[in-house]
This record gives structure tokens, sequence and C-alpha cells, in this order.
């Protein structure tokens, strides 16, 4: 048992045969200079090259060589199970992460996206009906300020002080109370009538879309990396505890063939247990991870990947929502020149943008979707889409022959209109079903995956050390026969 | 560099020459038209070279008084532009949604309908044109669309605190002014501004892009008429959004026309109009080139709108911040 302890350190005052630090097999050899004057030059002569030289020494004696031996097994075996151990924390912690922090909080940069996108689709909407708002509209948005609010602060929490996510962070914090209150100025203008509400409004969408949604983008960008470098961490094949559990099997199998051609014995009991115990950390290690990296991989194959396509569709169809709210709101307060010479309402230009996002989102979601239950919802929002757009075809044209309360209808409308709003809302309903799905599907695999890991380094680490006490034994047993 | 150089000779010699050569050209017109006139009432098919000429000589003589170009009033209403109005049955007018007190919905209207100066005298036409008051299909178009969408023919009209310049004449036919403006300076009540002058020192000013105001300000700042330290880098795509900007303190001042700054000065109680308009515009409603016919008919509505509807339209939207004595406001009598 203290054998390979020493084995590992260079000994001072050594009294049996030890081995070098790092270096076992071509140690003998590597040692020239010693044997010349020992005792003229003390200074010279380390600790080191002293051990190397009894080593050498030893090495001529048959039980010199079965203590070499012994030791160079159990340092094998140990180094073995300490590595997997390693190796297998460092993946298991990063599939932690991934299952318990940075998607979660990848998650949570997406709601934050999606939260202010939405408020900003509620304050139009709301602004649409007049000034008295309709009370589920104003409900929505102030659900939606809170609600990024308090990711703001879960985030916060989880980034660096000093890093650029949490500049980030500090700029949303910043930017959200002067949004709601360009917001408010918005809707106490509104209600007494007064156009420059509109302008407000229209303040409040720029510093929405031309600030807060790309500093929430940047956010998600950066929780998404995060989440990326995990998947990283957690993936790799453990290559070196594989080589070393590889040398480990073949040494001691050299040392059992040794052994038999020595003494004809066939079994010596303590290195078939040593045998055995490596044999089943590598098993138990190959096994592991495979079913681990395949539950990772299917993890962010099916749903990591679902579920960012379907965030971004989903913030397409709210923007395109604010935009159509927009477009009503100040037809002609602002412009956009086409490259092509042709000027178009900004804002209806931004919701032909909107649009193509969405439909290229929602195809994309759709060949990504691996079931029927992931494939349904994004298909019923696709059909959402169609009718949306002619919807709203519909509307433009009734606003662009001056019937704007028919175009207004159209748009925020009861049932009875066919209005956009109940597209909208199909669309919206449909990616959250979508995105619950591949929320689910994620954990489940991830979930999966890090379950394949369970004690698998607290166990590769007990069995090294059983299987290097067993050869030290056996090794042992085989020794005493020369007292 | 053409208005700064116009000036600068205006005080001069020059402007003397200049007046001279105004009056003339002036009288050459009132010669002119009531031949065509003359020579159109008998035979409505040889109008329409005669009246072509006439804009023409007008178009090149477009220098100092874009407001004097319009054709003579007429009742007549067999023209080609007017008759096909009254057989369509309504009018098409372009229009602004976002200008308090001249085009704007109320949202707390049932039906959120469009109201305002403006809106007034396009039912106004659409009253003594079609019999009917509410025979108007509104577009609310943008500002730089108003010249675009008259001649693809989208609107009729263009009724939108639209101002007569020489440069639009070329692209469209304006009726007779209907207001009379000028640009201004709106600041806050409390403030230190007296109007366009030096006590713009220093200030933040806030124009719309492309506008009149824009070009004005950017102008003085070269001759020294507006202090060198004035500010004057803040553009928004709509004049309203310096209201909001004007409120959010990000700027100290706004200059635009006397008008739509009176629109602003109506929806906060706390800013005002500071000193007097320091150019002189007209409002005009701008139509086809080719629908001259349609523009004598509007000249017509304008005669009779200024002697009573006008003035009631006027005490019922402006007159809270223009004044009550309406005479800086009223349009030249043509």
């Amino acid at each position: 048992m203290t054998q390979p302890q020493q084995g590992g350190a260079p000994p001072v005052t050594p009294t049996r045969p030890v081995l070098p630090p790092q270096s076992t097999g071509p140690a003998p050899q590597q040692a020239p200079v010693p044997s010349g004057r020992p005792a003229a030059t003390p200074p010279r002569r380390t600790a080191f090259a002293e051990g190397v030289d009894r080593l050498r020494s030893a090495a001529t004696t048959e039980p010199g060589r079965l203590r070499i031996i012994g030791a160079v097994l159990a340092v094998l075996v140990v180094a073995f199970g300490v590595v997997t151990a390693w190796q297998m924390t460092d993946r298991s912690t990063a599939a932690d992460d991934v299952l318990h922090s940075s998607q979660p909080l990848s998650a949570g940069a997406a709601d934050i996206y999606r939260s202010l996108a939405d408020a900003n689709t509620a304050a139009s909407s709301g602004f649409l009906s007049g000034g008295q708002e309709p009370p589920a509209t104003t409900r929505r948005y102030e659900q939606d300020i809170q609600t990024a609010a308090a990711k703001l602060v879960t985030a916060a929490a989880s980034t660096e002080p000093g890093s650029p996510a949490a500049d980030t962070v500090t700029k949303l914090n910043k930017l959200l109370p002067e949004y709601k209150g360009l917001v408010e100025r918005a809707r106490a203008n509104n209600r007494q009538g007064f156009p420059v509400g509109g302008a407000y409004l229209r303040a409040a969408n720029e510093k929405m879309q031309q600030e807060m949604l790309p500093a929430a983008q940047d956010l998600y960008t950066k929780e998404n990396q995060r989440l990326r470098s995990d998947y990283a961490k957690a993936t790799p094949y453990p290559w070196f505890a594989l080589v070393l559990g590889v040398a480990a099997l073949a040494a001691l199998g050299w040392a059992q063939r040794r052994h038999y051609l020595r003494t004809n014995r066939v079994l010596n009991q303590g290195l078939v247990a040593a045998t055995a115990a490596s044999a089943i950390v590598l098993l138990w290690l190959v096994v592991g991870h495979s079913v681990a990296r395949a539950g990772l991989d299917s993890s962010y194959e099916h749903g990591v990947r679902s579920l960012n396509v379907l965030h971004d569709a989903r913030i397409a169809s709210l923007n395109a929502r604010g935009n159509e709210n927009l477009t009503l709101v100040s037809r002609g307060a602002e412009t956009k020149k086409l490259p092509d010479g042709r000027v178009e309402d900004a804002y209806d230009y931004a919701f032909q943008q909107d649009m193509k996002t969405l439909s290229a989102g929602l195809d994309e979601a759709e060949s990504l979707a691996d079931d029927q239950a992931g494939r349904q919802p994004v298909s019923a929002a696709t059909g959402n889409m169609k009718v949306w757009q002619q919807r709203h075809t519909q509307a433009r044209a009734a606003d662009d022959d001056g019937n704007y309360q028919a175009a207004l209808n159209k748009i925020i409308g009861a049932k009875a209109d066919q209005p956009t709003g109940e597209c909208f809302d199909g669309v919206d309903a449909n990616l959250a079903k979508a995105l619950a799905h591949e929320e689910n599907e994620f954990e489940q695999a991830a979930g999966d995956g890090l379950g394949a890991m369970t004690g698998l380094p607290e166990g590769a680490a007990v069995l090294a050390v059983l299987g290097a006490a067993a050869a030290v034994l056996g090794v042992g047993r085989r020794l005493s026969e020369y007292r | 560099m053409i208005a700064r150089r116009l000036r600068a000779s205006l005080k001069g010699w020059g402007g003397v020459g200049a007046m001279l050569v105004a009056c003339v050209l002036t009288a050459v017109f009132a010669l002119l038209l009531p031949l065509s006139h003359t020579r159109g009432d008998g035979s409505p098919g040889a109008v329409g070279p005669g009246i072509a000429e006439a804009t023409q000589a007008k178009a090149d003589a477009c220098d100092g008084h874009p407001e004097r170009q319009s054709p003579p009033a007429s009742g007549d209403e067999s023209g080609p532009a007017v008759s096909a109005i009254k057989k369509r049955g309504y009018l098409s007018v372009g229009v602004d949604q976002n200008s308090y007190r001249w085009g704007y919905r109320d949202p707390n209207t049932p039906g959120s309908d469009l109201e305002g100066f403006d809106i007034d005298l396009a039912h106004e036409i659409a009253r003594q044109i079609l019999k009917d008051p509410n025979a108007v299909r509104f577009h609310a178009i943008p500002t730089n669309q108003r010249i675009p969408a008259i001649r693809s023919g989208q609107v009729d009209m263009v009724v939108r605190t639209m101002t007569i310049t020489c440069d639009r004449l070329k692209d469209v036919a304006f009726s007779d002014p209907y207001f009379t403006t000028g640009q201004q300076v709106l600041a806050p009540k409390s403030s230190g501004i007296t109007g366009y002058d030096r006590s713009l020192a220093g200030k933040r000013i806030c124009t719309a892009e492309g506008s009149t105001a824009n070009t004005e300000l950017t102008l003085d700042r070269k001759t020294g008429r507006l202090a060198a330290s004035a500010d004057i880098s803040t553009t928004v795509p709509n004049q309203l959004d310096c209201l909001v900007k004007l409120q959010l303190g990000e700027v100290d001042a706004v200059v635009t026309d006397g008008a739509l700054a009176a629109s602003q000065a109506a929806q906060d109680p706390t800013v005002e109009l500071k000193g007097k308009p320091f150019t002189t515009e007209y409002y005009g409603v701008a139509m086809n080139k080719q629908a001259q016919d349609l523009v004598r008919r509007v000249n017509q509505v304008l005669v009779d709108y200024r002697k009573g509807g006008w003035q009631t339209s006027y005490t019922k939207w402006l007159a809270q911040t223009l004044g009550a004595d309406s005479a800086s406001s009223r349009p030249p009598s043509a």
C-alpha cells in the first residue's frame, strides 16, 4: 500500500528501490553520471540521482524487479483512476452546467428578449385602441415589463462583474425605465387626443428596436455561446483516461504473463483483481461517456437548435405585429427609401422584413422538428402566418383607400372582422407550444446524458484504489517468497 | 446659396431692380391671363393649350412670389378633372394624420375621424363640388410623398400644410394661398429664448429632415443671421418628433412653420411661439398640373371660403394658439 505513494516522489533517504518521478521503464538507462566519484562531489549528487542509482542496482535482483513492477502497476492503475475521475468530473460538471446553468440562462436571455418585444407590441396595440386602453393589453404589457426586469436580475447574478455580458445587462437595466417612461408619456398624450402621443410611441419603439432589442439579442447570443462552450467541455472523448486505461490493462497483462512464465502459476489473485477493477473502470468509462455524449448531442441537435430557431421566429412575429400596429398609428410619419427608388412607409417595410424572417424561421423549425408533436404546432403557426399576410394585405388596401376604420378593424377588431390580431395570437400561441415541447425534449435528453455520467468519477476513483491495492498485494505475495 | 444671394441683393439697389422685374412680369400675367380666360370660356376644347402656355410662362417667372402663380378662380365644372371627380362621386384627398388641429385623428372620438383646419377645407371643397361635405376619401400620406401622390394620380389634391414654392411649382399646380405662415421659433415659456435672434446662441435647435426650417437655419448660420454657436445638428423624421425632444429636454427650441409650431404648442401648455415669423410662406392646395380646371374650381371654393367658413374654422382650431386675431394668418386675396 505504501509503495506507490513513495514511488511518486523523489525519496530523500530511500531504503527500498523507488521510482523516479514521471518516468518508469527507461529510468535505469537514464542515469549515466552518478557512478563516477560519488563521495568526491557530494553537493552534485542529488537525491534523484542517488535514487536512480539504487534503482539500477535493485533491478539486477528478482525481488528488486518485482518491487519495481508492483510500483509501476500500482501507479498506472491509480493514475488511470485519477485521470478518469478528473476528466469525467470536468465533463459531468459541464453537462450539469448545460442542464442547470447555461441553458436556463440562455432561456432566460431569450425570455428577456421576448418579453421586451412583446411589451413593445402590447404597447402599440393598446395605443391603437384609443385613449382608453383595453385592460388585457395593459396587463400583458405590465407582465412583460415585470418578466424582463426579473429575468435581468437573474442574468445579472450569473454574469462576471465587468464582463461584456454584465455591461449588456447594465445597459438594459438603464434602458428599461427610459422605455417605460416614453410609453407612459405616449399614453398620457393619447388619452388627451394629442398626436404627439404617437410621436412618443414611435420614440419608444425606436429605443426598443435600435437599442434594447439588439442588447437583449446580444445577451442571448452571449448566453448561447456559454451554452455552446459548456457543450464543448462536456462531450469530447476522455482520451487521456482511455489511453491510461489501456496502458494499465496492458501492463497488468504483461505482469501476469511474466508471472506465469517464471512460476508456471496461472493466476495471481491480486493481479487478477486489479485487472478486473481496471477493466470495469474502462468499460464504464467508454459506455458511460458514449451514452452521455449521445444524450447531450441529441439535446443540442433536437433541443437547443430548435429552441434558438423558434425563439428567433417568435421575436420576428412580435416585431411584425408591433410594426403592423405602428403603420396605423403613424401612417406617413416616417418613410424609407428603397434601393430601387421606391418609397415605403418605414413601418410597413419593417413589417414585411419581419414576416420574411418569421417565414424562414418557421421553415427551418419545421425541418428541425424530429417528431409529430414538435412539427404540429410549427405547421399550425405557418398556417396562421399565411392567413395573417392575406388579412394584412386587406388591411393595407383599406387604409390606402382612405378607409381607416376598416383597416383598424382588420388589425385589432372583433372576431367578426377577421383581424390580423387573431392570426398573430395564433402564431404566438403555437410557437409557445413548440418551444415548450422542445424545452422538454432538451431537458430529457440532457438529463439522460448527465445521468449516464452519474457516479463515474467516484466509482472510477474507488475501483482504481482497490485495483492498485490488489496489484500491490499480488506482487507482495510473490515477493514474500524470497524472504 | 441662391436664397442668400437673393436676400443680400434685395438689401441693396439690386432689390429695387428685382422688384421692378417682378412688377413687370406680374403686369404681363395680368394681361395674359384674362386673355386665356376669355378664350377658354367660349370653347372648352381650346382651354388646354392656352393655359399650358400661361402656366409655362408663370413657372419661368416664379421668383419672389410663388403664391401668385395660380390661375384665376372659376366656378366652371365642365373641365375633365372636375367632371371625373363628379362622375366618381367622391374627392380623393391626401392629408396628414399627425398634425394637431390641422389634420389628425382624435382617438377619443368614435371612428377616430380625421379633423382639423385642413380637413375642414377638404370637406368644404367636397361640399361645393359634390354637394356633400362627406364625399371625401382621406389618404394619410407622408410629407415626402405629397408630390408623388399627386403626380401618380393616387389623390386628386393634397391639403396638408403644404407651402407653395417655386420648386414645387415645377411638379404640381397650387391653388391660391389659403393660409399665411412663416418659420417660427417654439420654446418653453420659461426659457430665455425671445425669438429668432441672438437669444438662440448656444442653444440646441430641432428641425425636421429636409424641411424649409432646416434649409433656412443652415443658410442663416453661414450668413451670421443665426449665431454660429447655435447647435442645429438635431434633425428628426417628422416635425412632431421635435416636440418630443423638446419635452424630453434634448433640445432647447424648435423651428418649423408657425402653423405647425402652433399645433405643437396646442399640445403642451408649457411651450409657446417666440417672436414673429422670420419668413413669409403660404399654404396652398396642391393638384396635378394637368388639372387646371380643378385648380380654378378650388380657387373659386377658396373665394367663397374666405368670406365665412375660413374664420369659423380658424376660430375652432387655431385661435387658441395663434391668437383670436386672424389677420396675420389670413391669406392675401387673389
